[in-house]
């Protein structure tokens, strides 16, 4: 029966001279098509996800910026008032000033400093710093990083987080990771 | 009186003090199996000992602090259903131990027990009800219980202390004791793994389909080292011991942030060179962590070597080379987290080798 309609159809085909419509669907690459689609979608999720890594709004605070005059610290004192704003601390020893970035050297928490202790202290591993920014206690591997600090021109000082400078490759000799103090 | 045995109790949670008393539970539950299973007394002291600890320790008002915290309350959940489940096996491997001496097949192989159901509707019938009961207990949960929020975030402002989830806690104790390459990539690799690497290392047929302990005592054993004490024990100690700054807190001590302690770490480097040689560390890196590497060395290189003639040598002989050498390091790297801990906790080793110039620390 199905022999037979199959022979009719094929007779059918002939007569109208050409192919008939299970040849030609036998014949159109639906797999190579869905493949190429396929692909295709998978480009486009990927490229989607890349786009998405980007944030539309980078929140970044300023690199350099102005902390005040060398009067308004006092000897001894760390400053926490930039934390929130600029993200470092801004201390003031006998001789002058450095900026140390508030960023601990372990997995990138953000440390307190503990004034009744002396110390930054950070509350994800515990990871210690003295005020110099020396690593003493916990898994911190190295000191904090301090930022470059120098006097503008009209008197006060400026920071700029742009340029670091690591103890351990020697940073904290250049000049412009300490500003001392002249009156 | 009880002011004394709350003293008592937190020099107990000093963090050395309870590492060592677990390990010795866990191995002492193995030891004296028969009397943890089948004493009713005792069976019954062991299955409660989480309950009992959370619900007398509850009086204390600074324990019912952390302990009332949304977030906490599934651990101690999880203590109980620790200690039944690791009880209640252990329960089921005694009997079938018990069984084998005498001659018997395990209880699971007996005619009754290889009786056959059905998918449908036996097991999705099952399924369908749990499926239920659990989304009722969650619901009416997060009704009583509603999750904790936290003010929006702040890059400047981490929350102290700031935990990671719980199932991370484990992970976040060694991060305190390993430099963060070791204990956020390498050590977790090791452990998934170490995990995926079981049956090709432990290829001993018996115990397949059934509960026991004495066909294969140093499996079980380790593996309940590396889960019980390894995981179980320092996602306890993270969520309950570890307060602000990430100091310890025993459990019935209130959670003061200026609470001080002293934590200078010492580097293997300086205990050798400025301590004992008294002659200030070499400046050249290579020889200043020499004893370090040294001693590196030994513990994964010749320790293997040794142990394959002595205490592992069985080990060896079945597994043969390749197979020896997964197994030894993947077991020195289990053990070398707690005999790191202990150290810190003892005399502040900071690293073994620790090389500041390219961030390799050990």
């Amino acid at each position: 029966m199905a022999e037979a309609e199959a022979q009719k159809a094929t007779a059918t085909a002939t007569a109208h001279g050409g192919t008939n419509r299970r040849d030609f669907l036998a014949s159109f690459p639906f797999v190579t098509t869905a493949w190429v689609a396929f692909t295709g979608a998978l480009t486009g999720v990927g490229a989607a996800s890349l786009r998405f890594l980007y944030p539309n709004v980078l929140y970044e605070p300023p690199q350099q910026f102005k902390v005040g005059l060398p009067t308004d610290f006092q000897i001894g004192e760390v400053s926490t008032g930039f934390k929130d704003r600029f993200g470092v601390w801004v201390v003031r020893n006998e001789e002058g000033f450095y900026a140390l970035i508030t960023v601990c050297t372990h997995l990138g928490c953000t440390p307190n400093w503990l004034a009744t202790e002396n110390k930054f202290k950070c509350p994800c591993h515990g990871s210690g710093f003295y005020t110099s920014g020396i690593n003493f206690e916990g898994p911190a591997p190295r000191p904090l990083e301090r930022a470059a600090i120098t006097l503008a021109d009209d008197g006060q000082i400026s920071v700029d987080k742009s340029q670091k400078y690591l103890f351990e490759k020697g940073g904290w000799d250049d000049p412009n990771s300490f500003l001392p103090f002249s009156a | 009186m009880i002011e004394l045995l709350k003293t008592f109790m937190n020099g107990l949670f000093q963090p050395s003090i309870a590492l060592t008393l677990t390990i010795v539970a866990v191995a002492a539950m193995y030891r004296y199996r028969r009397i943890v299973t089948q004493n009713k007394l005792v069976a019954s002291l062991v299955v409660a000992s989480p309950v009992l600890f959370f619900a007398i320790s509850a009086f204390d008002e600074n324990f019912w602090i952390q302990f009332k915290r949304p977030d906490n309350i599934p651990i101690a959940g999880m203590m109980f259903l620790v200690v039944f489940f690791t009880w209640f096996a252990l329960k089921l491997a005694v009997d079938n131990d018990d069984r084998i001496r005498e001659g018997r097949p395990p209880k699971e192989a007996e005619p009754e027990e290889e009786e056959k159901v059905f998918v449908w509707p036996d097991l999705v019938y099952s399924e369908l009800l749990c499926l239920l009961l659990v989304s009722i207990l969650l619901v009416v949960w997060s009704i009583l219980i509603p999750a904790p929020l936290e003010e929006p975030a702040n890059p400047q402002l981490t929350p102290n202390p700031s935990k990671a989830p719980w199932y991370f806690l484990g992970l976040q104790e060694i991060l305190v004791y390993f430099d963060p390459w070791l204990a956020g990539v390498v050590i977790p690799t090791f452990i998934i793994i170490g995990l995926m690497a079981i049956p090709y290392l432990d290829t001993n047929p018996k115990g397949n389909g059934y509960y026991t302990f004495e066909e294969r005592k140093s499996e079980v054993f380790l593996f309940q080292f590396g889960f019980l004490v390894l995981w179980v024990f320092l996602v306890f100690e993270g969520t309950f011991l570890r307060g602000p700054n990430w100091n310890f807190y025993g459990p019935y001590e209130y959670w003061d942030a200026h609470k001080l302690v002293p934590l200078t770490n010492v580097q293997l480097s300086e205990f050798i060179w400025a301590r004992w040689l008294g002659i200030g560390l070499p400046s050249f890196w290579l020889v200043r962590e020499f004893f370090g590497i040294v001693l590196m060395l030994g513990y994964f290189v010749a320790l293997p070597v040794w142990l394959a003639s002595s205490f592992l040598r069985k080990y060896f002989e079945q597994m043969g080379m390749f197979r020896y050498v997964i197994f030894s390091h993947l077991l020195l790297w289990m053990i070398l987290i707690p005999i790191k801990m202990y150290l810190r906790w003892t005399v502040n080793l900071k690293y073994f080798v620790a090389i500041p110039e390219f961030l390799f620390n050990i």
